[in-house]
């Protein structure tokens, strides 16, 4: 087998992988770093993130209100060390941003222009006008064509990684144009493989998240943590769950129902602001657990819009005008109008919530290192913990480049202590056997788009916006059902060349570990906290349950779930409130 | 709910010694997307159908292909604009891996030779970021909006003739870098952009310009650097005194 010695190899090149791949280049020129992705760099998930990155750069703002506002928002379950280092480094990581070009808005005065988010009680998103993510991804991407010590492996689906003496020392990959597997022996692993967001049928992510990353960690030994923590985003369109940045709210949009009340008020985030003046951290700039919750409510209620896909409620941003439309929310504009129909200008538009971000993901510590030597992971797919029980809109592109270079340096240091030791090579033989198996396996009764599909429905149904005790037990049954019937898989395309049957069976075969870790850690989780709530256990907890969850894998069973307390600093647990009340 | 038939170029070249085409008849929602109508092909009647895509919001530019003809991102060709059967073929003058997925190992060798990063004109500030007003950053926003989807490398008769050329996109991206006030590299970057295979190369048909789904029109781009480059060559030929 064709083996590749690197340094480090990282999984992943969206935004989290490049910036790791820079801060490793930079670091030391002489490494030699494997860039593996699935994808081409610019095809990454990051591209579609629109709203922007939070960083604190305004002289009235401060690193403890963002502290403050990302712990609240989090519902206390984000790791307060973690958060301060995420704070400290934003704005640095920002500013290295432009530094490198990157386009972003500006205020008249030339300095870089920030806007209102969801739950922030200051203006610190920094912005590209609705296309903050696809700006960041591309600047990383062009600026890493500068350095020839990156050597990138487009379109390599990583298999498995290697393991051998208790330390993660490689990796397997098939190489999709030529189908032939690849051996890739690594001192240190980064994953940065992104989300897992497609396990469910509606959702803004893109067709390439499907978990691979954590599965690759999972399945090596580290647990998933907090997977429970699904985040819906309020907007969305109906019609193909394309998303609509909250910045349409944070510019002054506002959510109404069938009857055209603002609703939110209705729901502890009120009481109403002025139309076309938003106030911060209340109202349409709440946070995006608490919004589509409510939403979930008015539907129950009958005040929802009926679509031809489904409920949905209005987003107005008539009032923004053409001309702040057309410069701040240009993409929002051109995506309403080609898959709704609907100008936002001349109209509200139809929106409901989406599937949109895994809150948990691979247990990391603050140095973004798993409990597995040698292996480290970033972005999405890591939880560090930051964003605990409910993201804040804008703190995960900032997170993919703190962690993403936190990565690359606790990896450097790693590298730099321990020698590299020879894998012994009926590992990735094994690793290709088990490729070879699925590829030739004949007589199986199981399609990957029928069992993708049972998958979707039992996520849908059972692990939405609110759950409950029975529809989750359900769901874990399921789950573990069609692990199991998962092994009798047969594919249609047995043949080498860009097989994406093969493909998409091996990604269902990462969303479907994914999925039953999410299942499992919500059905033990018996409280409601952030994004996580049950009909049947309405109230937070934080005697019992403010501590992580950790999925622990069982190739042969559901996973073990365990618990680690949180790490509490200086914000002991206390009220989420986004009244409009709240001090100045 | 509407019947539409579909006829994709296969192409596998483990098997197949020429590319052919196949149909399928797929029942579609009216507001599908050519994309759509792939997947539904994939899921329900063919899984060994090859494509890319990914964001299904034409920001990720994996979804290129031929649809009728012309060059299209398959998740913004809405079927309402076609009638008949809908011809759906890789993207022109890129060499077919498999089925609708080409080799573009050729564009991004050449993104690389355009510097497409910035070379910093002055150190960056001590504290905080450059200073840019929006009328500096409107003069090269445009041309960042290249989503690398090679729809305008498949428009360009140029580029199917003389596969050296630099390209739509490529320049565009070189470019952009050279109006960005913070930049100082457009010297470095002119040995690819105002060479022979780079802007010169271009008849200016424009075609690029005309398929570009994020308008970033990369045929503006290049007359704006065939001017510039000939400015330079009269100032250093003619008036080299005012060379720094």
């Amino acid at each position: 087998m064709e083996t590749i010695s690197t340094d480090v190899a990282i999984v992943g090149a969206g935004g989290a992988g490049l910036r790791a791949a820079i801060a490793l280049a930079q670091a030391d020129p002489a490494l030699r770093i494997a860039l593996v992705s699935k994808v081409y760099p610019m095809r990454s998930h990051t591209c579609a993130a629109e709203g922007g990155a939070a960083g604190v750069i305004k002289p009235d703002d401060s690193l403890e209100r963002h502290f403050d506002d990302t712990v609240g928002g989090g519902d206390w379950l984000s790791d307060q060390d973690a958060v301060d280092y995420f704070v400290r480094e934003a704005p640095k990581e920002l500013i290295q941003l432009e530094h490198w070009g990157c386009p972003w808005s500006r205020a008249a005065d030339g300095s870089v222009a920030v806007r209102p988010f969801g739950g922030m009680k200051k203006q610190r998103t920094w912005f590209a006008a609705d296309k903050s993510g696809f700006h960041i991804l591309h600047t990383l991407f062009q600026t890493s064509l500068q350095f020839a010590s990156i050597q990138r492996f487009d379109e390599y689906y990583v298999t498995e990684l290697l393991v051998a003496d208790g330390r993660c020392a490689g990796l397997a990959a098939i190489e999709m144009r030529s189908g032939q597997m690849r051996r890739f022996d690594a001192r240190a692993v980064i994953i940065a493989g992104g989300g897992a967001g497609r396990m469910f049928p509606f959702t803004t992510n893109g067709a390439i998240k499907t978990g691979d990353g954590m599965a690759l960690a999972y399945r090596a030994g580290v647990p998933l943590k907090d997977m429970e923590f699904v985040q819906y985003h309020p907007t969305g369109l109906p019609s193909t769950g394309t998303l609509l940045t909250e910045a349409c709210r944070g510019e002054g949009g506002v959510l109404l129902n069938r009857q055209g009340r603002r609703f939110l008020q209705d729901y502890g985030m009120g009481p109403e602001t002025p139309l076309g003046r938003p106030v911060l951290k209340t109202m349409e700039l709440g946070p995006r657990d608490r919004v589509s919750q409510a939403f979930w409510h008015e539907q129950k209620k009958g005040n929802a819009l009926s679509t031809r896909w489904g409920d949905a409620m209005l987003l107005d941003m008539r009032h923004l005008g053409e001309k702040t439309i057309n410069e701040r929310l240009p993409l929002v504009r051109d995506m309403s109008i080609s898959y709704m129909g609907v100008d936002p200008v001349t109209d509200p538009v139809p929106v409901r919530p989406v599937v949109h971000y895994m809150m948990g993901g691979i247990d990391t510590d603050i140095d973004a290192a798993t409990s597995l030597p040698g292996l480290y992971a970033a972005g999405e797919c890591a939880c560090v913990s930051i964003n605990g029980a409910n993201r804040l809109g804008s703190n995960s592109l900032t997170e993919l480049l703190v962690f993403g270079r936190r990565a690359a340096l606790s990896a450097l240091e790693f590298v730099g202590k321990n020698a590299a030791r020879p894998l012994p090579a009926s590992l990735a033989e094994d690793a290709r056997g088990r490729i070879r198996e699925l590829m030739q396996r004949t007589g199986g009764k199981e399609t990957v788009a029928g069992l993708r599909k049972e998958m979707m429905q039992a996520m849908e149904e059972h692990a939405g916006i609110y759950r409950g005790g029975e529809g989750l037990a359900a769901a874990c049954e399921k789950l573990g059902e069609l692990r199991r019937r998962y092994r009798q898989i047969e594919l249609h395309d047995k043949t080498n060349v860009y097989n994406t049957d093969l493909l998409q069976a091996l990604e269902l075969g990462s969303m479907l570990d994914c999925a039953e870790a999410v299942v499992q850690s919500a059905a033990a989780r018996k409280e409601s906290r952030g994004a996580h709530q049950r009909l049947d256990f309405p109230q937070r907890d934080d005697r019992n349950f403010l501590r992580h969850s950790l999925a622990s894998y069982d190739a042969g069973g559901a996973p073990r779930i365990g618990y680690r307390d949180v790490v509490i600093t200086r914000s002991p647990p206390g009220v989420r409130d986004y009244s409009g009340g709240h001090d100045e | 709910m509407r019947q539409v038939e579909l006829e994709v170029l296969r192409y596998h070249p483990e098997t197949d010694r020429e590319p052919h085409f196949q149909r399928y008849r797929v029942e579609c929602q009216e507001e599908w997307v050519v994309l759509d109508a792939l997947n539904h092909v994939k899921e329900t009647l063919d899984p060994t159908l090859s494509y890319r895509w990914s964001c299904h919001m034409a920001v990720c530019g994996s979804c290129g292909m031929m649809v009728n003809g012309e060059p299209k991102l398959a998740c913004k060709a809405f079927l309402r604009d076609y009638q008949g059967v809908i011809r759906v073929e890789p993207l022109r003058h890129f060499p077919v891996e498999r089925d609708l997925v080409t080799v573009i190992d050729d564009f991004v060798a050449k993104l690389a030779r355009v510097k497409p990063y910035l070379i910093p004109k002055d150190p960056p500030p001590e504290a905080g970021e450059y200073r840019q007003t929006p009328a500096q950053l409107k003069r090269y926003k445009q041309f960042t909006l290249c989503i690398n989807c090679m729809l305008c490398y498949a428009a360009c008769p140029e580029y199917g003739l003389i596969p050296q050329y630099l390209g739509p996109a490529a320049i565009a991206l070189g470019h952009r870098w050279n109006r960005d006030s913070r930049d100082g590299g457009r010297e470095a970057r002119g040995e690819e952009l105002a060479a022979k295979e780079g802007v010169w190369e271009c008849s200016f048909v424009g075609a690029c310009s005309e398929v570009c789904p994020e308008h970033v029109d990369p045929a503006g781009a290049i007359q704006q650097v065939k001017i510039e480059s000939t400015v330079d060559w009269y100032q250093e030929h003619l008036m080299p005194w005012l060379k720094k």
